[in-house]
């Protein structure tokens, strides 16, 4: 009997569903090139550099031939913002989560102390409560000790307290958090704790212990919930949504936003690009994995 | 001190964990707690919070309304629950049809050859990771009246000498209901497979070595041995289907109102965050029920952390 | 300086259980390892061996009582300023360092000069024939070679106590023989004192200088392996070093090392040699090798003499494993094939008439526990 045997039912509907998870991205990209401004049909690729008729009637400048909407993209000073932000923000939570969780993970895997069950449990509520509810919550919280502060210390006009950048990254780095969490102690699961009491058999007191032995031992893992958490982190819409402020206007909420407006084929090649930059972290992701194992 | 340190495993452990601690109660367990205090206020004229203790934004939500015509003094208004029911049904579909859509998949992956299936796994996730609201830009353009699908069948008919009207499709039911398997599939595929790839070949061989045909095999092998999965993935996908809010409001419109547009609404522009708080609450409430028996009946596996 | 390389002192080692009780992995354990000693902690698995040997690593602490190593009391000095060093059962190797870095390890640890250490590891590998092995990764060696990597890391600090966690248990037979050999040759050259945990009693026979024996806890004997085979303290040692027959009675009388017991299910009186506390009136185990049973066809002394019935015999060349079923008593009797014969009434067959004969001297008499 061939173990790999798939009855042709099998075969099909997993064809049908690829095509189903592909087919609008690839829409999506082939859009990102599309000579037509409106966006509404495709009207063939830009094939030239230089002065480009589009629709039969209206000339534009095409310095940058098929890659026009990107070079529209890069001139576009709000997208530029709102990446500059997008990185900020998932540079910032993704180093404090992963270095927090990584904490909470040593200590839900090795330790015995009477705030471990809270902590356990706290981790698992963003699982099962709608995100919305998260960011609802964060938002009340904020504006209410905003309110509260900008009363109390009389601080009025453009100087009151309010949502930003800073909003945005603490409620990122607190959603992150139970992920990494998560991921480092699935590895910590399997590691064989006789090689740190090796290490100070050897005459390593803990903390060389940790740095030249446990560490580079589940680096993998904790990688791994770095980029978890630093997709997540590029990826949000609805806690961002929720915490941002005027002038931390991330990519998803910029998009969003102009979504809701108009339709360019900028947001296409904004689409394209970020399918390539989360596909290369993705195969970082997945060559780790393998050299974990 | 030092030496203390080092003797208390249970201080060191309160110390690693925090961090972690302070913001999961501040950022969680503090806001929902607020969250809680506040739909007991009231909103006042400029769309601040009143703290107290009143009942009324439950009562609206279950439709006690005093808002009368006819000069009624109370009234049943089922706006709200028309909304809550309409979240309901919708999460229910998506998670069914996501079920019926993920399963043969998961299991053509965890059948194939070891070597091959990163690679197919890897080709689950790239959809999964491009941006949410890019996925349902994705659709957009697909379903919209001038869009792709319109686009291709009216140039099909035009070969054909046809006469096309273009299909209503966005701002639809329909449209909400697709965007939203769209943007979930990928989670019921994942815990499907990791409980399928836990069966071993050798379980299919003694299925079929006592006389079981494949499709008894299914029902009687892989099916139950699967149901972690789709546990998992039933809890992935149905709670965020009943939190969402940009899918319905991007291919949905004015049509397709949900629990999440309703909650955002009045956080942003109806500015009565008391009753977006009462509603929050109670779609909290609901997906905390829903997987409580969901879970105690089928249980908790790991499958949960695999996506 | 102390004439005992590791003393365990009265030591107790309790663990919470799940339950929220307390259960003693050691039991008033005490022990002295004399310098340059092989010594062998023996018993089965849950018996308190390797809690005794992680104490004297310092990876556990004594719940009471003290490990002295080397004359000085350890308390709760950690792992790290203790001057042992440990080979473990997993090998534990630092999987992301090379061979090399391993062996290093302990030496950069006690900042030895860098021409040093080079000079170190290589002899350190060289002694367990891993020269060249260096630029390795653990990964890419087979078992036996991860358990000398494991070896030379322990040894390259020149510990005072060595202390091996069952190191061979993850070899195969063969290989396993070999090391044994090895490294009772190493602890010869090194002249370092080895303290030994295992469950296997052909491996602690073989190398040890002195064993002890544990179970649930406790050290039930300690000695020579000699000692441990041919005087056993009790029935426990007796039965779980190598194979005995065991008969059940009481003490009728104790005089110069001697006892007597009457054995009711044969109706008769065995003389043996006292092995182990026994009293006149006390149930006691009397306990005989298979191999120092004489098997004969008459009958030749009247005492310690039993009549019995070959109820089964296994030929396994060296020897034939002759079962003789005695008023109800299945004695196991190995008899060596001094003759070379092909003809099957060379040797004992199944219902045939046998006389056994215990010989006083060969036979024990210990408590029944």
């Amino acid at each position: 009997m061939n173990p790999y045997r798939r009855s042709p039912f099998i075969r099909i509907s997993t064809v049908l569903v690829y095509i189903f998870l592909y087919a609008p991205i690839l829409v999506l990209i082939i859009f990102a090139f599309n000579s037509s401004r409106t966006n509404v049909l495709f009207g063939g690729f830009i094939t030239h550099f230089g002065p480009l008729s589009m629709n039969g009637s209206t000339v534009i400048q095409s310095p940058c031939g098929p890659f026009h909407w990107f070079c529209e993209l890069a001139k576009n000073r709000e997208v530029m913002g709102a990446t500059k932000n997008t990185l900020t923000i998932a540079f910032i939570s993704t180093i404090s989560s992963t270095i927090i969780g990584t904490m909470a993970a040593l200590a839900l895997q090795r330790y015995n102390f009477k705030l471990k069950s809270l902590t356990q449990v706290s981790l698992y509520i963003p699982i099962v409560i709608p995100e919305i509810v998260m960011g609802i919550g964060i938002l009340v919280l904020f504006s209410q000790v905003f309110t509260f502060l900008n009363g109390v210390f009389g601080i009025t006009g453009d100087d009151r307290l309010g949502m930003g950048l800073q909003t945005v990254i603490v409620s990122h780095i607190a959603f992150s958090i139970p992920f990494v969490t998560l991921v480092v102690q699935a590895r910590l699961q399997g590691f064989d704790k006789s090689i740190e009491e090796a290490a100070m058999d050897l005459g390593a007191n803990e903390l060389v212990t940790f740095w030249r032995v446990t560490f580079p031992t589940i680096l993998p893992g904790i990688l791994s919930g770095g980029l978890l958490a630093f997709t997540l982190s590029l990826d949000d819409f609805v806690i961002t949504f929720f915490t941002t402020g005027p002038g931390a206007t991330t990519l998803p909420i910029y998009v969003y936003g102009l979504l809701r407006r108009i339709i360019t084929p900028q947001v296409n090649a904004l689409s394209a690009v970020w399918v390539m930059i989360v596909f290369s972290i993705m195969l970082l992701m997945q060559k780790l994995e393998n050299r974990a194992s | 001190m030092l030496k203390r340190l080092r003797e208390n495993k249970a201080f060191q452990g309160t110390i690693l964990a925090i961090p972690t601690l302070i913001f999961m109660v501040g950022l969680l367990i503090i806001p929902l707690i607020l969250t809680a205090i506040i739909s007991f206020g009231t909103r006042s004229p400029d769309g601040n919070v009143i703290y107290g203790f009143s009942l009324h934004n439950y009562a609206r939500i279950f439709g006690i309304s005093s808002e009368c015509q006819n000069g009624k003094s109370i009234c049943f208004d089922p706006l709200y629950m028309q909304i809550l029911g309409r979240s309901l049904s919708l999460a229910f579909n998506t998670t069914v049809l996501v079920i019926l859509m993920a399963y043969p998949l998961s299991y053509f992956i965890a059948r194939s050859h070891p070597r091959r299936r990163n690679t197919f796994l890897f080709m689950v996730l790239v959809p999964l990771w491009t941006n949410f609201v890019i996925r349902v830009y994705a659709w957009m353009m697909l379903l919209r009246t001038q869009g792709v699908i319109n686009g291709v069948i009216g140039w099909v008919a035009g070969l054909l000498g046809l006469h096309f009207v273009p299909l209503e499709m966005i701002y639809t039911p329909g449209a909400v209901l697709v965007g939203m398997i769209y943007e979930f599939l990928p989670f019921m595929i994942l815990p499907i497979f990791t409980s399928l790839e836990k069966i071993e070949t050798p379980l299919y061989e003694a299925a079929a070595d006592l006389g079981a045909n494949p499709f008894r095999t299914f029902l009687r092998v892989t099916l139950p041995l699967s149901m972690p999965g789709v546990v998992a993935g039933t809890i992935l996908v149905f709670i965020p289907v009943m939190g969402t809010f940009i899918v319905s409001d991007l291919l949905g419109g004015k049509q397709v109102i949900l629990v999440g547009n309703l909650i955002q609404r009045q956080f942003l522009d109806a500015r009565d965050p008391t009753f977006g708080s009462a509603a929050s609450l109670i779609l909290m409430v609901m997906t905390l029920i829903v997987t409580y028996f969901y879970t105690r009946k089928f249980g908790f596996g790991e499958e949960i952390i695999s996506a | 300086m102390s004439e005992f390389a590791v003393e365990l002192q009265d030591v107790i080692k309790q663990f919470p259980t799940p339950e929220g009780g307390q259960v003693f992995a050691v039991n008033h354990v005490s022990m002295q390892i004399k310098n340059g000693e092989f010594f062998s902690m023996l018993g089965s698995s849950g018996c308190g061996k390797t809690t005794s040997l992680r104490m004297i690593a310092g990876f556990e602490w004594p719940t009471e009582g003290e490990v002295v190593i080397a004359g000085t009391p350890q308390g709760h000095t950690p792992p790290f300023k203790r001057p042992v060093n440990t080979v473990f059962q997993s090998y534990a190797l630092f999987q992301h360092m090379t061979v090399f870095q391993n062996v290093a390890f302990g030496l950069e640890m006690d900042h030895v000069a860098k021409s040093e250490v080079n000079d170190r590891v290589g002899k350190s590998l060289d002694m367990v024939q891993l020269s060249g092995m260096g630029k390795r990764f653990p990964k890419q060696l087979s078992g036996g070679q991860q358990q000398r990597v494991a070896l030379a890391r322990a040894i390259v600090k020149t510990p005072k106590v060595l202390l091996l966690d069952e190191p061979l248990g993850a070899l195969d037979l063969k290989l396993r023989k070999e090391m044994q050999l090895e490294l009772k040759a190493l602890q010869q050259r090194l002249g370092i004192t080895f303290v030994y945990v295992t469950h296997d009693q052909e491996e602690a026979l073989t190398m040890s200088d002195r064993i002890a024996v544990m179970s649930f806890g406790k050290v039930l004997q300690m000695g020579t392996p000699v000692e441990i085979y041919e005087r056993p303290n009790c029935k426990f040692v007796a039965d779980f070093i190598g194979t005995s027959n065991f008969l059940h009675g009481t003490v009728k009388s104790v005089e110069n090392g001697k006892a007597s017991v009457y054995i009711q299910e044969l109706d008769a009186e065995v003389m043996g040699l006292v092995s182990g506390d026994i009293s006149v009136g006390e149930t006691a185990a009397v306990s005989i090798r298979p191999e120092k049973i004489r098997l004969s066809e008459q009958s030749a002394f009247n005492q310690n003499c039993f009549e019995g019935v070959v109820s089964s015999t296994t030929y396994i060349g060296s020897d034939t494993h002759v079962y003789v079923n005695v008023k109800g008593n299945r004695i196991k009797v190995w008899e060596q094939n001094k003759i070379s014969s092909l003809d099957p009434k060379a040797y004992y067959s199944v219902g045939q008439k046998v006389w056994l004969t215990l010989f006083p001297e060969n036979t024990l008499i210990m408590a029944d526990k």
